[in-house]
C-alpha cells in the first residue's frame, strides 16, 4: 500500500454496502461480492509490500497456540482462554492439540527429567517459524522447585523461548501481555534471543564414554535418543 | 442418594489395643505407637499375614498410605491401616529392613493398592518388596541412578533419560499370539490426559485388552522440598501446588492440621469458621473445573459448558482472591489460623460472596440442562467406566470416586475437623459406580459446599467484633520433640489427602510424605476400562478428575 490513509472518497462512502444490499433486493446485475477493500484497488487488485513483512504481519495476527497443560500455570492459561479474558480477541485463541498445527507454544509449568526430552520432541513437531512463550517462574528458573533432584532449572536450558512471563503463577492479564509482546515481535520480524542450550537429545552412542554411560550401556540402545542431564553444572 | 440418614449410622465396634495386640499376637516385635496410632514393629516376612488378619479379623479395610524412610541404621515401611465404616479407627504397622539388604514382604496380594505404593518407596528410598508383581520404578525414568529419599543420594550426579520408553504406536503389538491388537501412546503431551500422563494402551480393535498409566511426568520432588522447608512457614507455599485446581486451601488445610496435631496447637473458632468456608469455596472452584473439562472430554464442548464452568470459576477466584490476595496459589492458612480476617469492607464481602450462592441454583440447574439431562452424555457416561465399591476400596480410592460407587466415606463427617461437625450438610454418595454417578456426586457435592459456605458466612456475620480471633499463639520456630510420627488426613477436593511428617527435634521435618487421592484413583483406572471402547477410557480418565501435580507430587 502506498499510504496507510484510505482516500477519503472512499472511506466517507456508504456506497458498496448500499451498493451490495440493493442489488440483493434489486434488480440488476449482482455485485454483491463488491467490497471497500476491493473498491479502493479500482481494476488493479494488487498491494505492493515487501512480502516477508507481509508474512510477518499476518503470522503476528494469526497465531495459532499448542494445547499444552503441564502443571498449576495452565489452569491460568486455561483462564485465559476462556471467558473474561478472552485471548481470542488478539487472534490467538484457537488452541490447536497437534504440534504439527501449532506455531506458538505456551510453556506453562515445571519440566522435570522424565517430561524433558517429550518436551523437546513436541517442539521439534512444530512446525517453522514457531515460537514459545515461557508461562511462570518454574519455566524460567525452576521456580519454587530450584532445588528439586528431578527438575530442570528453566525450559530454556531445552528449547528457546521467546517471550518470558514471569509469575507463579502470572495473572492472565500477565500472560495476554507476554502474548502481545510476542505478537508486536513477529511483526517486527524479531526472531529468538540467543539463548544458552545445555539440554539437547542426542543418540546413546554419541554420548562420551564416561562411568555413567558404562554402566548403562546394557540398558539403553546405540541409536536411541537420550537426554543427559549434568545437575552440576545447572544453575 | 444422599438421604439425611447418614449421620446416624452406627460406626462399627471400636477395636480396642489391647485386641490388636492379640490379633497380631507375638508376631509384634515391639510397639512404635504414632500420636495418631498405635503401631506395631513386625517382622519383614510377616507383613502378608499380620496385614490380612488385621483386615480380616479386625476390619482394616483401607490401606491409606505406605511410608517408606530410612534412618541411619535400617529402612523402615510404615502401613497405614484405617477403616471405610470409620477412618478414626487407625493402626500402623512398621516394618524395618536392614540397610545393607532392605528386603521386605510385598503387601500386595491383600491390598491392591500397595502395588504403586512399594513401586513408589522403591523408586525414592530403594527398598524392595519381595514378591512384588511388577518391580519397576513408578516416578522416575527407568534409567535413574539412585534413590533420591535416601539419605546418601548425590543430587550433582549426572542422568540420562531415554526417549525410547514410547513405543512406536504404528509398529504391530502382538500382546496374545492369537489375536492382532495395536499399541497406542496416549499422552503425554495429550489434550485428554489434563496435564501430562502417559498411559500405554494395548488395544484389539476398538476394544481396551490393556492399560498402564505411566506416570512421574510432573514429580517436582514436593516431599523434598517440604523436608528442605521450616515447619512455620516455609512449607505451606507448597500444599498450593498439589492439587493446584483452585483447591490450594484444602491442601493447606491438610498440612495445617496435620502440623498442628503434631506441635499441640489450637485453632480459635472463628479462624475455624473461615477455613471451612474458603476451603468450601475452592472445593467448587475445583469441581466447576472438573465438570468443564469433563465436558470437553466427553463431547469436545470447548464453547458452552467449559466456558460457563470457566465463567462460575472465575467468580469463585475473584472471592477468593479478595480474601486470600492471589487467584490460585493462596498461602492463606497459617499454623494456628489464617493470614488475616475477611477484607474490609466486610459487609461488602460477605455480599458478594451471598450473591454468588445465590445465583448457584439456576447454574446448578442450567448445567442439568446442558449435561447431566444430554442424552448423548448418558449414552456416553452410563455405565460405562464401572469400579465396583469392593474394587475401589482395594485400590484406595476415596473422594467422589469412592462416594459415586456408593461408598460413605467422607473425612470431613466420619474424622471431623475445622467447623464441620457443627454445620448442617449431607454426604452425597451414588450407586452407579459408573462415569455418570461420578459427575453427579460432584454436581451435588457443589450444592453441599454452598450450604456450608451459607451457615459460615452467618456465623461470621454475627461474630462479635472484640472476638474475632484468627491465629493462635504459635513459637516463632516450631520444633515438635524429636521422634514424633503422625499421619493425619483431610477431605481434599478429590479425597483423602494424607500427611505424614516424622521430626527429629530441628524445625524441619525428618520425613515428610504426602498421601495423594489422585494416584490412588488413577490406579484403578485399569480395573474400570478394562474390555471396555478407548472413548470410555477417555471418559473414565475424565470421571476420575486426576490433578497430576497431585498424582506426581
Ligand atoms: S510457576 Fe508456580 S504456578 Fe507456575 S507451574 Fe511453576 S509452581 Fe506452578
Amino acid at each position: 500500500m502506498s499510504s496507510n490513509n484510505p482516500k477519503q472518497s472512499i472511506h466517507d462512502s456508504t456506497a458498496p454496502s448500499t451498493d451490495t444490499r440493493d442489488s440483493r433486493i434489486g434488480e440488476g446485475p449482482d455485485d454483491r461480492f463488491n467490497s471497500k477493500l476491493r473498491e479502493a484497488f479500482g481494476s488493479s487488485p494488487f498491494i505492493l509490500t515487501k512480502f516477508d513483512k507481509f508474512m510477518n504481519w499476518v503470522r503476528g495476527n494469526s497465531m495459532f497456540m499448542l494445547q499444552f497443560g503441564i502443571a498449576c500455570c495452565s489452569i491460568e492459561m486455561i483462564h485465559t482462554y476462556a471467558i473474561k479474558h478472552d485471548i481470542d480477541r488478539y487472534g490467538a485463541g484457537v488452541p490447536r492439540a497437534s504440534p504439527r498445527q501449532a506455531d506458538v507454544m505456551i510453556v506453562p509449568g515445571t519440566i522435570v527429567s522424565k517430561f524433558g526430552p517429550r518436551m523437546k520432541r513436541v517442539y521439534d513437531q512444530m512446525p517453522e517459524p514457531k515460537f514459545v512463550v515461557g508461562m511462570g517462574s518454574c519455566t524460567i528458573s525452576g521456580g519454587p522447585f530450584q532445588e528439586g533432584y528431578n527438575v530442570v532449572k528453566g525450559a530454556e536450558e531445552i528449547i528457546p523461548i521467546d517471550i518470558h512471563v514471569p509469575g507463579c503463577p502470572p495473572r492472565p492479564e500477565a500472560l495476554i501481555y507476554g502474548v502481545l509482546k510476542l505478537q508486536e515481535r513477529i511483526q517486527n520480524g524479531e526472531s529468538s534471543p540467543v539463548v544458552v542450550k545445555p539440554y539437547e537429545l542426542e543418540q546413546f552412542g554419541d554420548l562420551e564414554r564416561d562411568e555413567l554411560v558404562q554402566k548403562l550401556a546394557d540398558d539403553i540402545d546405540e541409536d536411541d535418543l537420550v537426554m543427559r542431564y549434568n545437575w552440576a553444572d545447572s544453575p | 442418594m444422599s438421604t439425611g440418614l447418614e449421620r446416624q449410622r452406627q460406626p462399627p465396634v471400636e477395636v480396642t489395643e489391647e485386641e490388636l495386640a492379640a490379633v497380631i499376637g507375638d508376631r509384634a516385635l515391639a510397639r512404635d505407637d504414632h500420636l495418631n496410632a498405635p503401631g506395631f514393629v513386625v517382622r519383614p516376612d510377616d507383613v502378608q499375614d499380620v496385614l490380612s488378619d488385621l483386615k480380616e479379623q479386625a476390619g482394616f479395610d483401607h490401606l491409606s498410605c505406605l511410608t517408606a524412610q530410612q534412618y541411619e541404621d535400617r529402612y523402615e515401611s510404615i502401613y497405614h491401616l484405617k477403616k471405610y465404616a470409620d477412618p478414626t479407627q487407625e493402626v500402623s504397622v512398621v516394618v524395618p529392613t536392614s540397610i545393607d539388604d532392605p528386603v521386605s514382604q510385598s503387601a500386595e496380594p491383600v491390598f491392591r493398592t500397595a502395588d504403586w505404593h512399594e513401586r513408589e518407596a522403591f523408586d525414592l528410598v530403594g527398598i524392595d518388596y519381595e514378591g512384588h508383581p511388577d518391580p519397576r520404578r513408578i516416578l522416575l525414568p527407568e534409567t535413574w541412578q539412585g534413590h533420591p529419599l535416601s539419605l546418601d543420594y548425590d543430587q550433582e550426579k549426572p542422568q540420562i533419560v531415554t526417549l525410547t520408553e514410547h513405543a512406536n504406536p504404528i509398529q504391530p503389538d502382538h500382546h496374545k499370539d492369537e489375536s492382532d491388537t495395536m499399541f497406542l501412546n496416549v499422552g503425554p503431551h495429550h489434550p485428554a490426559t489434563h496435564g501430562v500422563l502417559h498411559v500405554k494402551t494395548v488395544l484389539d480393535g476398538e476394544t481396551i485388552v490393556d492399560v498402564d498409566p505411566d506416570i512421574g511426568y510432573l514429580h517436582r520432588c514436593e516431599e523434598q522440598m517440604c523436608q528442605q522447608g521450616t515447619y512455620r512457614h516455609q512449607i505451606m507455599p507448597y500444599p498450593d501446588r498439589w492439587d493446584y485446581v483452585s483447591a490450594g486451601l484444602l491442601n493447606e488445610w491438610a498440612y495445617a492440621r496435620t502440623a498442628e496435631d503434631l506441635a499441640d496447637i489450637e485453632v480459635p473458632e472463628y479462624a475455624q469458621i473461615i477455613r471451612t468456608m474458603s476451603a468450601e469455596l475452592c472445593r467448587i472452584a475445583s469441581h466447576m473445573l472438573a465438570l468443564g473439562t469433563f465436558c470437553l472430554d466427553v463431547y469436545g464442548d470447548f464453547t458452552a459448558i467449559f466456558q460457563y464452568a470457566f465463567r462460575d470459576r472465575e467468580v469463585v477466584q475473584d472471592i477468593l482472591e479478595d480474601l486470600t490476595g492471589q487467584r490460585l496459589m493462596f498461602n492463606y492458612f497459617r499454623l494456628g489460623g489464617v493470614a488475616w480476617d475477611l477484607p474490609e469492607p466486610r459487609d461488602e464481602f460477605i455480599e458478594k460472596t451471598r450473591d454468588f450462592l445465590d445465583e448457584l441454583p439456576a447454574k446448578v440447574d442450567e448445567y442439568n440442562d446442558l449435561v447431566t439431562s444430554n442424552e448423548i452424555f448418558q449414552v456416553r457416561t452410563i455405565d460405562t467406566g464401572i469400579l465396583e465399591p469392593e474394587v475401589a476400596k482395594d485400590y484406595g480410592c476415596t473422594g467422589p470416586v469412592a462416594r459415586g460407587s456408593g461408598i460413605d466415606y467422607d473425612l470431613r463427617r466420619d474424622d471431623p475437623y475445622g467447623y464441620y461437625d457443627e454445620l448442617d450438610w449431607d454426604v452425597i454418595t451414588m450407586d452407579g459406580c459408573d462415569n455418570y454417578s461420578r459427575v453427579l456426586v460432584r454436581m451435588q457435592e457443589v450444592e453441599e459446599s454452598a450450604k456450608i459456605i451459607e451457615q459460615c458466612l452467618d456465623l461470621l456475620e454475627d461474630w462479635p467484633e472484640d472476638e474475632r480471633e484468627i491465629q493462635a499463639n504459635v513459637p516463632r520456630t516450631l520444633k515438635p520433640d524429636a521422634d514424633t510420627e503422625i499421619y493425619r488426613a483431610v477431605e481434599g477436593a478429590k479425597g483423602e489427602l494424607g500427611i505424614y511428617i516424622r521430626s527429629d527435634g530441628t524445625d524441619k521435618p525428618a520425613r515428610f510424605k504426602i498421601r495423594s487421592p489422585c494416584f490412588h484413583n488413577l490406579s484403578a483406572l485399569e480395573e474400570m476400562v478394562q474390555d471396555e471402547y478407548i472413548p470410555d477410557l477417555i471418559a473414565s480418565l475424565g470421571s476420575l478428575d486426576i490433578v497430576l501435580g497431585e498424582v506426581d507430587r
